[in-house]
């Protein structure tokens, strides 16, 4: 796995430049932590005041040498205090993270569920009734707001069923599993729903190409049903694209979903970065970008793997 | 024959489409198999012979074919007659492999990549005879030894990429053959192959007809190619069966016009007897281009630092080519044919070596034509812009006189003058390779390298250009590096021969001498591969031989070629064992 080894060594080098590019756009915004933490009552602060407060946060510094300081912390695992929380900020996101997992998870279960067999059969039963159902199906999913449907969950729930999931906190997997999958499972459909669409469109038209090749028709030459060239022969070899798809998709749910959580109260990674950054709350929020690129990194590493599984004509490094 | 044949076609036709009975391909052919019978169906492209075969066992409904009338009525192997057109899919299913194998034209797109060829063979088993687990990995590993794989039970485990095209072929075959049909259809089997695989292939074909009693419908564009293998030939045109016959009568004695033409077309190899008598090489003239210990390698398998190893794709190849001759360059696929074309024209980086040209009469002496006439030219130019475009390149403008030599040479290739406003798509293979030479005739180069020019072309398209290319040759004084795998269109066109093997040239002379009298093993077994109408009687011995392995490790150097002379312009490179 000489492969994996070259692409781990690359990681701290992406690292570093996604954490300068943080550490800058955020002081590029208006405004700092004082300000936002007092709101207008911070213009009735002497500079004296203002001065001791800036000394508290670090902020009085240069830039280059406020982020060598952050930097020198990375090495003890210490991505700084959160402002807001009074805490580390590693503590905060991992308190965060393990919704965002389980959510950005649970969403891609959906959508691989019900994509890949509806593109499948949309492809097989191309330009029939069933097939147009389906494209209009999908269509309808990617074009459909995450809100839009996810306040349509919420009044179906609430006002029709008199179902209200929990809101405001999350119960982990490994304390309740049934009480948390319940908690996410329609959060999960909200976000699996345009997701299922783009994988139902992508396996669709990648079955249809394959469903053309010469080796299709040779395994229906030698008396293979129709299921079989379906799902041993012409599926295998339609599933790269759907992998690349799923890894950026996926990829972006661990970043968390803002308007998601938003909507069904939930304290994921997506509200934290969005607090973070409304409260100027420096040290967190780019402790939270880094640790997201971070799994980006990782996700992607993994799709190659998966590339290679399914393809043994791909080989590491050589593509 | 026996009272009902193994396959009765009555008058079929099939349709594509929306409305099949409009766009019919096939309009009606029939024709009768005996058991252990071979009908060979020979047509050009658009004939509609493929459609037919896949027909037979209904996969045509996969294209988006429809029978739209006659019928199909197959002997199964209990005796009853099955009516194929109104088959369900379910009894078809039973059908295709277990009653009907087939084997097709692309051996590289026709395993699937992401199974092992075990794996593929085995589920032929499992399908057709209900073998599953260890004993249908016995049965796989046995039909492999059959079609001549070589340590066949590790071979199981390999994917088709990492087979030879010819290894694929036989793979193809042996799943084929997994269920003993009693009729194999093998359409276009060996036209992606070289000359020498395709002899081994046909050759095993032969045998194992011999060997099961199998009968087998052939089809092929290569009417020299069966005559050795068919009982019965069938010659197809634009969806008709014009003429169908036993072998020996219809190639004596062809009696629809279409049929004779075909037979005519079609290159034959005479072993040297039909070279060129003009334009014979004069002693006095300079080379237009010389190469010199021409070497090309390509690295393979990156090493931290440096590559572990390279692909001597050429290896010390000299020749000089003087004007208005042409030097042809034979050889299979992965001889280095095409590489020291491109390495000529400067298109990749040569390792070592020099290659130079004479003084011509412009500054860009050396122009190409490459194989695939569809692919050569950008769908979105008008032929007025595609001809243009090697003056543009050159920092001309497109003035009058850019636009006199492009009228001039439509004509030339037998173009009419109102091509050049339309688009690529709007003319046939042939008359795009004719644009293809008009362009790189633009410049009015001294050379013209031909990459496999007329090889996608039907032969008789193929008779037409190679005729072209003479009159062009006599008319322009033009010099010719001609690529080809094909030996009858080699002896039709060049006047010197230069025979390429793993990278290095083995033969070059005068063309008369060395078809006539070749003097390496490897030439020698090219020439003996080549099929013809002739020496349709003389049967091939299986020869498994494979091409040995270009991939060396990092500073090997080959050892000095020596060489013998064999006549007068007969240089021949002396083997290693010899």
């Amino acid at each position: 796995m000489n492969y994996v080894a070259q692409r781990l060594l690359t990681f701290p080098l992406i690292l570093l430049g996604v954490s300068v590019l943080v550490f800058v756009s955020i002081r590029l915004i208006p405004g700092d932590a004082i300000t936002a933490m007092l709101g207008t009552e911070a213009g009735l602060l002497t500079s004296e005041q203002r001065a001791v407060l800036a000394r508290y946060f670090g902020i009085d510094q240069p830039i280059w040498s406020q982020y060598l300081t952050w930097f020198g912390g990375l090495f003890q695992g210490d991505l700084g205090i959160s402002v807001t929380f009074g805490r580390p900020v590693l503590s905060v996101i991992l308190d965060h993270f393990p919704l965002t997992l389980e959510l950005a998870l649970l969403s891609m279960l959906i959508a691989l569920s019900a994509g890949v067999p509806l593109g499948v059969l949309a492809a097989t039963r191309n330009e029939r009734t069933s097939d147009l159902v389906v494209r209009v199906l999908a269509m309808l999913g990617q074009s459909t707001p995450s809100f839009v449907l996810g306040l349509l969950i919420i009044y179906f729930l609430s006002v029709v069923f008199g179902v209200v999931p929990t809101m405001g906190t999350f119960t982990p997997l490994t304390v309740d599993p049934l009480a948390s999958l319940g908690q996410l499972v329609f959060p999960a459909i909200t976000l699996g729903f345009a997701f299922a669409a783009s994988v139902t469109r992508i396996s669709r038209s990648a079955m249809l190409d394959v469903l053309g090749d010469d080796y299709i028709r040779t395994a229906r030459s030698k008396g293979a049903s129709a299921r079989s060239v379906v799902w041993t022969h012409a599926l295998p070899n339609a599933l790269i694209p759907v992998v690349t798809l799923s890894g950026v998709e996926f990829g972006y749910l661990l970043g968390g979903a803002v308007i998601v959580e938003q909507i069904f109260a939930l304290p994921g990674l997506g509200r934290l970065v969005l607090n973070a950054i409304t409260q100027r709350d420096y040290a967190l929020v780019q402790g939270s970008v880094l640790f997201v690129a971070f799994n980006f990194l990782v996700v992607n590493l993994l799709v190659d793997l998966i590339y290679v599984a399914l393809d043994p004509r791909i080989r590491l490094g050589k593509r | 024959m026996t009272a009902s044949p193994l396959l009765r076609v009555r008058d079929l036709r099939v349709g594509f489409g929306r409305q099949p009975a409009a766009n019919e391909v096939l309009k009606g052919v029939s024709f009768e198999l005996a058991a252990g019978e071979t009908l060979a169906v020979v047509g050009e492209s658009g004939s509609g012979k493929s459609v037919m075969a896949l027909s037979v066992n209904r996969l045509v409904d996969f294209g988006g074919g429809r029978i739209t009338g006659g019928g199909i009525e197959l002997c199964r192997r209990d005796g009853s007659i099955l009516d194929v057109t109104g088959a369900t899919e379910h009894d078809l299913r039973h059908v295709r492999g277990r009653d009907i194998g087939m084997i097709f034209q692309e051996p590289m797109t026709s395993l699937n990549p992401v199974h092992t060829i075990g794996r593929q063979i085995e589920e032929a088993f499992r399908l057709n005879r209900g073998i599953t687990g260890g004993a249908a990995r016995a049965a796989a590993r046995e039909v492999l030894e059959r079609v001549r794989i070589p340590d066949a039970k590790t071979r199981l485990d390999y994917f088709p990429h990492q087979l030879s095209g010819g290894m694929r072929q036989r793979v193809m075959i042996a799943m084929a053959l997994a269920s003993s049909p009693r009729l194999l259809i093998a359409d276009e089997p060996t036209t992606a192959l070289d000359v020498t695989v395709q002899a081994q292939i046909m050759a095993l074909l032969a045998e194992l007809r011999a060997e099961t009693g199998m009968a087998m419908i052939f089809i092929t564009h290569d009417i020299g190619l069966v005559a050795g293998i068919a009982d019965r030939i069938l010659v197809m045109q634009a969806g008709l069966a014009v003429e169908q016959g036993e072998t020996t009568r219809l190639l004596d004695h062809p009696e629809h016009d279409y049929t004779r033409h075909l037979l005519k077309a079609v290159p034959h190899f005479s072993a040297g007897q039909a070279t060129r008598k003009d334009g014979k090489r004069d002693g006095a003239a300079l080379p237009i281009v010389k190469v010199e210990g021409l070497v090309v390698r390509f690295p393979v398998g990156t090493g931290l630092f440096r590559p572990k190893g390279a692909v001597h794709a050429v290896d010390g190849v000299g020749f000089d080519l003087l004007p208005g001759e042409t030097l042809a360059i034979v050889g299979e696929s992965g001889s280095g044919k095409s590489t020291i074309a491109r390495a000529i024209l400067g298109l990749i980086e040569k390792t070592r070596g020099r290659v130079t040209a004479g003084a011509g009469h412009t500054r860009r002496p050396i122009q190409m034509v490459f194989q695939d006439p569809f692919a050569s030219l950008n769908p979105r130019l008008d032929v007025e812009s595609l001809l243009a475009e090697p003056a543009v390149a050159n920092r001309q403008r497109r003035d009058a006189g850019v636009r006199d030599r492009m009228r001039l040479l439509l004509d030339r290739v037998g173009l009419p003058q109102d091509a050049l406003s339309r688009y690529p798509h709007q003319f046939s293979g042939g008359q795009r390779q004719r644009l293809c030479i008009a362009r790189a005739l633009m410049l009015n180069p001294d050379v013209v390298v031909l990459d496999e020019a007329v090889s996608a072309l039907d032969v008789s398209v193929q008779a037409r250009v190679l005729e072209l290319l003479i009159d062009l040759q006599r008319e322009f004084g033009l010099a010719y590096l001609f690529i080809s795998h094909d030996m009858a269109v080699v002896e039709r066109i060049s006047h010197r021969v230069a025979v390429m093997y793993a990278g290095e040239i083995v033969e070059i002379g005068d063309a008369a001498a060395v078809l006539s009298s070749p003097q390496h093993s490897y030439t020698r077994r090219l020439i003996a591969a080549v099929p013809s109408v002739d020496r349709r009687h003389r049967h091939f011995a299986v020869d498994a031989t494979q091409v040995p392995s270009l991939v060396r490790p990092a500073g090997y150097e080959p050892a000095a070629a020596r060489w013998r002379e064999a006549g007068n312009d007969h240089r021949v490179r002396l083997e290693a064992d010899a």
